[in-house]
């Protein structure tokens, strides 16, 4: 059957490979994330990283930095990595729109207004706050670009204007506050490029637990978005509750969306770029799209970081931007040769 | 057996497109439904399949209320294809067809040899075994249509119900998707098929079911549906309607403003036609 084989749209095209690569994508990640933890300000030797991890001393100043600062911050990238390309990958299967994702529908940018507009009216306030805050932006986002999107049938392109005007307008609204207040701006002004700086131990364990619970969620429906993914009707038919996996997976998107936003500001373009990469290599079935898709994304959430710090060294981007740079080129290739008309 | 009792059906945003429609399909049959277009032929097959729910009225599948049943019991009683399906890029054959099993698996029961087998025999079935990692996109028309009667079959369903299974697709894959349905149907399947070729219809059903504005103008065997009078009536089309030479099943042919354009050529093919056939 060697002659069929050059119709071959995936690099795993056996099954059996699916398992090795996502354990092979996941040695990947670790090695992103060592070589990640020996760059800063000051370059620390892996020989020291790995002191640091496995035989802590709390009088080195370089094991006090990993600890504290660096160890947080990869594990903030990996964590958001995940969750916005999980977020993308069901949004892409649930509407098959080969632009969904939570950056281009508004949905990060209505969680990041609605933990703007907390901390303009709040001060300071405590951290799970800032999570609850997102979720609620999260979730109104979604329910707006659905609600206005889908009037007269969800096309993708009309969910993606919708998502870009809700997106123009909240971000709008955003600046507004943060240019009238100066305080709210200093305290988060790189948060809402999207930021992995600073972030501690403590935001993070407010938000990973709503991510994990997104993760697991959307790997046990995986089986059910790779049937609603041949068509509502054809998913129907085959006697799925499509009503129920949307309300579930809409869900997810939100919690998963919502925490990565909570964690380090609106990142664009992971959720859009990476469940294609996914597709690209193992093929169409979420149940594998789903976890290489979060391994995948966390790679490209550290690159994108480790990019943001070196390039204009000792001045540091915010992750985000980064994002924007290879997501914006991806967006414009989608847009002219994957979108039916 | 399915039977539709006062049946109505529309969409949320207007006016019901089928009327209070009474239909008993009659198991083991083929039935054709036709009709011009946007009678609610389609919207009969939703309607049906459960894609749609009622109005008013119901449909009962042997008796129980389709409405009323969990969703997978119904799936694996009664499939359906909607029109012009897509499958997502890259999709495989295979992996379209596996998805056929949907209804048969749960949180328990995951993927079995027994679906394996099943789903072999679908492609079998269909021709298409050469073909099961082969991207469903890249198929030709006809070949495509066969993967989606493929899925359908691995769902293992007693009744298949199918919108346009033959639009888009050149006269010889046309009249190989509809063998292959005829052979389904000799297995004992019930199908139910919205057809635009009237002469297709008369060959291939054994029941024809004429819609116009949402209601039912006529149904029977295809040598009672198929006269210049129903035509007339539901399309609004004048037509001959003469004995079609291969099968013997009403052939219907137009007339149309140009229709008297040769009548002399006509008069004379008509007459050589009616020498070849024995009465
Ligand atoms: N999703 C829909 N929403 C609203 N109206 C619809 C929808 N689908 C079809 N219709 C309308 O229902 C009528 C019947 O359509 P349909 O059942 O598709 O006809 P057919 O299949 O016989 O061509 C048409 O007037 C069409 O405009
Ligand atoms: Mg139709």
């Amino acid at each position: 059957m060697t002659h069929l084989s050059s119709y071959q749209t995936r690099i795993l095209g056996s099954r059996v490979l699916l398992l090795p690569g996502l354990l092979l994508s996941l040695v990947l990640l670790i090695g992103c994330l060592l070589w990640s933890i020996t760059l800063g300000a000051a370059d620390i030797t892996p020989q020291v990283v790995y002191a640091a991890l496995f035989d802590f001393d709390e009088a080195e100043f370089d094991h006090v930095i990993i600890q504290t600062v660096r160890l947080p911050r990869v594990i903030a990238g990996v964590i958001v990595g995940a969750a916005l390309a999980v977020a993308g990958a069901i949004m892409q299967g649930l509407t098959r729109n080969p632009l969904a994702d939570s950056g281009l529908l508004g949905i990060n940018a209505g969680a990041a207004f609605a933990v703007v507009l907390v901390v303009y009216l709040l001060g300071t306030p405590s951290l799970s706050v800032y999570a609850i805050a997102a979720l609620i932006g999260a979730g109104l986002a979604a329910a707006f670009v659905y609600g206005i999107g889908a009037f007269g049938g969800a096309t993708p392109l009309r969910l993606t204007l919708a998502g870009v005007i809700l997106t123009a307008f909240v971000s709008s609204l955003t600046t507004a506050i943060l240019i009238q207040d100066q305080e709210t701006l200093d305290r988060i002004r790189f948060w809402t490029a999207g930021s992995l700086g600073g972030r501690d131990f403590a935001i993070i364990t407010q938000t990973a637990p709503l991510i994990a619970v997104g993760l697991v969620g959307a790997l046990l429906i995986s089986r059910q978005i790779t049937t609603i993914s041949l068509g509502e009707d054809v998913a129907k038919g085959l006697g799925q509750d499509t009503l129920r996996i949307k309300l579930i997976a809409a869900a997810l998107v939100v919690m998963l969306a919502g925490g990565a936003v909570a964690l380090a500001g609106p990142i664009g373009f992971v959720g859009l770029v990476i469940p294609h990469i996914a597709r690209f290599i193992a093929g169409v079935d979420y149940r594998w799209i789903i976890p290489y898709s979060a391994v995948l994304g966390g790679i490209l959430v550290t690159l994108a970081d480790v990019a943001a710090r070196v390039v204009l060294r000792p001045l540091e981007l915010p992750v985000g931007v980064m994002m924007a740079l290879v997501g914006a080129p991806f967006f414009i290739y989608l847009a002219r040769w994957k979108v039916k008309r | 057996m399915i039977q539709a009792e006062n049946l109505s059906l529309g969409y949320d945003s207007g006016a019901n497109i089928i009327h209070q429609l009474t239909l008993t399909l009659t198991p083991g049959h083929i039935t054709a439904l036709v009709g011009p277009n946007g009678c609610g032929k389609s919207t009969l097959l939703r309607g049906l399949s459960r894609l749609l729910k009622p109005a008013h009225g119901a449909v009962y599948l042997d008796g129980q209320d389709i409405h009323a049943m969990k969703a997978k019991d119904l799936a694996r009683q009664l499939g359906i294809l909607p029109q012009a399906p897509t499958a997502p890029e890259g999709l495989t054959v295979h992996e379209l067809v596996a998805q056929g099993r949907y209804p048969h698996q749960n949180w328990f029961q995951q993927w079995s040899g027994d679906d394996e087998r099943i789903v072999a025999e679908a492609l079998e079935q269909t021709n298409l075994t050469l073909f099961a990692d082969r991207p469903v996109d890249t198929l030709s028309g006809g070949q495509r249509q066969r993967a989606w009667i493929a899925m359908a079959l691995a769902q293992q369903t007693n009744v298949l119900l199918l919108d346009e299974p033959t639009t888009y697709l050149d006269l010889a894959h046309q009249i190989d998707v509809l063998d292959l349905l005829a052979e389904l149907n000799e297995q004992g399947r019930t199908i139910v098929m919205v057809l635009h070729d009237l002469n297709q219809a008369a060959r291939y059903a054994d029941t024809i079911v004429a819609l116009r504005g949402g209601q039912i103008v006529a149904q029977g065997t295809p040598d009672q549906v198929i006269t210049s009078e129903n035509i007339l009536q539901v399309f609004g089309l004048d037509a001959d309607v003469i004995v079609d030479p291969v099968t013997g099943t009403p052939l219907c042919v137009p007339i149309g403003r140009r229709g008297g354009r040769n009548k002399k050529a006509a008069a004379s093919i008509n007459g050589k036609v009616k020498t070849v056939i024995p009465a």
